[in-house]
């Protein structure tokens, strides 16, 4: 019988397995990211870092709502300097880095990739699409911006560059397309959806940053809509993010048309071990379905 | 998919029972709720008064009441003790792992607020039939938490030792547990206060060979295991933690007593 293989290949990365964790999910450390690796991810995603250190908004920062999480961070990040002490540290340990990185202008977007490129890290995530950070959203919802900071990074970085897409627009293959044309390697699909959490007691909004954006269970068919459309617009790979918990949900990305898939939010419900859970689920679903690759299923869904 | 609002991580509205002032500016604000009623001794909430910060606080009663037992030291812990009976708070969790029991004749160190997951771990170990001895320590003897409880729970078997001598021992717990140590006949170290008496007495039990848990703390953001905001080394205080035992200690001892995140991530020098 054909071996199984979970290893893919995504815009010129070879990873272990098709499984990520969500950009701001534990990735503000090294040591962090590594247990993250350790615990059967194929490559690890950074927080989003920028020029400068950030605090991030006060407490309360996350909501539960039904079926999912309500969250308004601010992109805490201790700023691109101080960051190159973990990159080292990661990249010592040979782990496939995903630098995930957002600027508040357009020189900001590029000094920062170029920084962290020069780091070593194996790929870059651009973050266009926080929803709690005003001018950080807003950009990844106008086309022609989306270009123009893609355009530019490109032209400064020679690593492969991700764009991570906003949910919270009319027509997501716009923005894909632009990116594309921009010369992305690939797309990260979605970030959070906005939303917001009130408390009927307190009778206010709970997130002191009023609203935040919305994650797990609650955004997956919403991201998975953005993934089929995506994948119908544009030619480059898709990394599929929002909601996935089980194996079924990362099989239904991959049919959708996702080449890899990050996860966030299940690391709550199921804890660190959701990796291997979900790359165990993969192999048994190929095996049981007669493939030997992931790759044969990305898209498949589209084919019926 | 079951009902996310009753999970635990999710936000409630509690109202205070009653407030009890413990010592000058420091409060115990009494609740009930069903989930902190099965919490562990060392487990943690997350505490909302609207209108403040959301904070991180241990449970310092677990039973048909609840409770938490607050330092007036910011903005959110001085809204925390001007609160009285009805007054409304935003509570989630009860999250991370407590204390477990190990050992018959265990040595429990408080200090100054540090007491707080320690009295509810003290009635524990005595429900189970084991013989704790308690050093409780603060700066002076006002200061000195649950003294008349702990006292009527244990006895002889509580120890009081005060930095400026005003009661009991005059000196630091960490020191004057070393002589108990040396003296008694103890299987297992239990300690919360401040992270320089941890750490003195993470040492002092690695060199007797004894098992050690201590309760740490550190700025939270999610408390749910996500964000990474309350990292030490591999750790999360918030889902690993809060209580870390010997074998996590050791991963950890270029931070623990040493260093820790501020708010954006980066690695600082503790100060208490």
């Amino acid at each position: 019988m054909a071996e199984i293989r979970l290893a893919i290949e995504i815009a010129g990365l070879n990873l272990r397995n098709p499984v990520m964790n969500a950009a701001g999910i534990l990735g503000l450390t090294a040591d962090l990211l590594r247990r993250v690796y350790e615990e059967g991810a194929g490559a690890v995603v950074t927080k989003s870092i920028g020029l400068k250190p950030r605090m991030g908004h006060p407490n309360p920062t996350v909501a539960i709502v039904e079926g999912g999480l309500i969250n308004a961070m601010g992109l805490p990040n201790p700023g691109v300097e101080y960051f190159l002490g973990e990159l080292e540290k990661l990249k010592a340990g040979g782990i496939p880095v995903v630098a995930s990185f957002f600027g508040e202008t357009l020189d900001e977007f590029v000094e920062v990739a170029s920084r962290l490129s020069e780091a070593g890290v194996d790929a870059l995530e651009l973050n266009c699409s926080c929803p709690n950070v005003e001018g950080v959203g807003i950009l990844g919802s106008d086309p022609g911006a989306v270009k123009r900071v893609t355009e530019a990074v490109k032209g400064c970085v020679d690593k492969p560059l991700f764009v991570k897409l906003s949910p919270n627009v009319s027509d997501i293959t716009e923005i894909a397309r632009a990116a594309e044309r921009g010369g992305a390697d690939g797309l990260t699909a979605v970030n959070t959806l906005r939303a917001i959490a009130l408390s009927i007691e307190a009778r206010r909004p709970i997130l002191s940053n009023v609203t935040g954006g919305l994650s797990g269970p609650a955004l997956k068919p919403v991201a998975l809509r953005c993934v089929w459309e995506i994948y119908e617009a544009v030619e480059i790979p898709i990394i599929g993010c929002g909601g996935i918990t089980t194996w079924r949900d990362a099989v239904e990305y991959l049919l959708a048309g996702a080449s890899a898939l990050q996860v966030g939010t299940a690391i709550m419900t199921r804890g660190l071990r959701v990796f291997r859970e979900i790359n165990m689920g993969l192999r048994n679903y190929l095996e049981e379905n007669g493939f030997r690759e992931v790759s044969e299923l990305v898209g498949l869904a589209h084919e019926s | 998919m079951s009902d996310w609002r009753m999970r635990a991580e999710a936000h409630r509205a509690v109202r205070i029972l009653r407030v009890v002032e413990e010592a000058e500016g420091v409060s115990t604000l009494y609740f009930g709720d069903a989930l902190c009623r099965k919490a562990q001794p060392g487990q943690f909430i997350m505490v909302w008064p609207p209108g403040a910060e959301e904070v991180p606080m241990s449970l310092s009663t677990i039973g048909g009441e609840s409770s938490i037992t607050v330092k007036a030291v910011g903005p959110t812990s001085r809204r925390l003790t001007s609160l009285g009976e009805g007054d409304l708070i935003m509570i989630r969790g009860p999250f991370g792992r407590g204390f477990t029991l190990m050992g018959e004749k265990p040595l429990l160190v408080a200090g100054g607020t540090g007491v707080a997951p320690i009295k509810p771990l003290v009635e524990e170990m005595l429900s189970r039939g084991l013989k704790p001895t308690l050093i409780l320590g603060a700066r002076t003897k006002d200061r000195l938490l649950f003294l008349n409880r702990l006292r009527r729970l244990l006895g002889s078997k509580l120890h009081i030792a005060t930095d400026d001598g005003s009661l009991g021992f005059s000196g630091p717990a960490s020191k004057y547990a070393e002589r108990l140590l040396d003296e008694g006949c103890f299987d297992a170290v239990y300690a919360c206060g401040p992270e320089a008496m941890m750490a003195a007495l993470y040492r002092a039990a690695e060199r007797r060979g004894l098992p050690i848990q201590v309760s740490l703390e550190r700025y939270m953001k999610c408390a749910i295991g996500l964000c990474g905001s309350c990292a030490i080394g591999p750790y999360r205080v918030c889902r690993d933690g809060p209580v870390f035992n010997g074998e996590m200690l050791r991963r950890v001892l270029d931070e623990f007593g040493r260093r820790r995140l501020d708010p954006s991530g980066r690695s600082t020098p503790l100060e208490e």
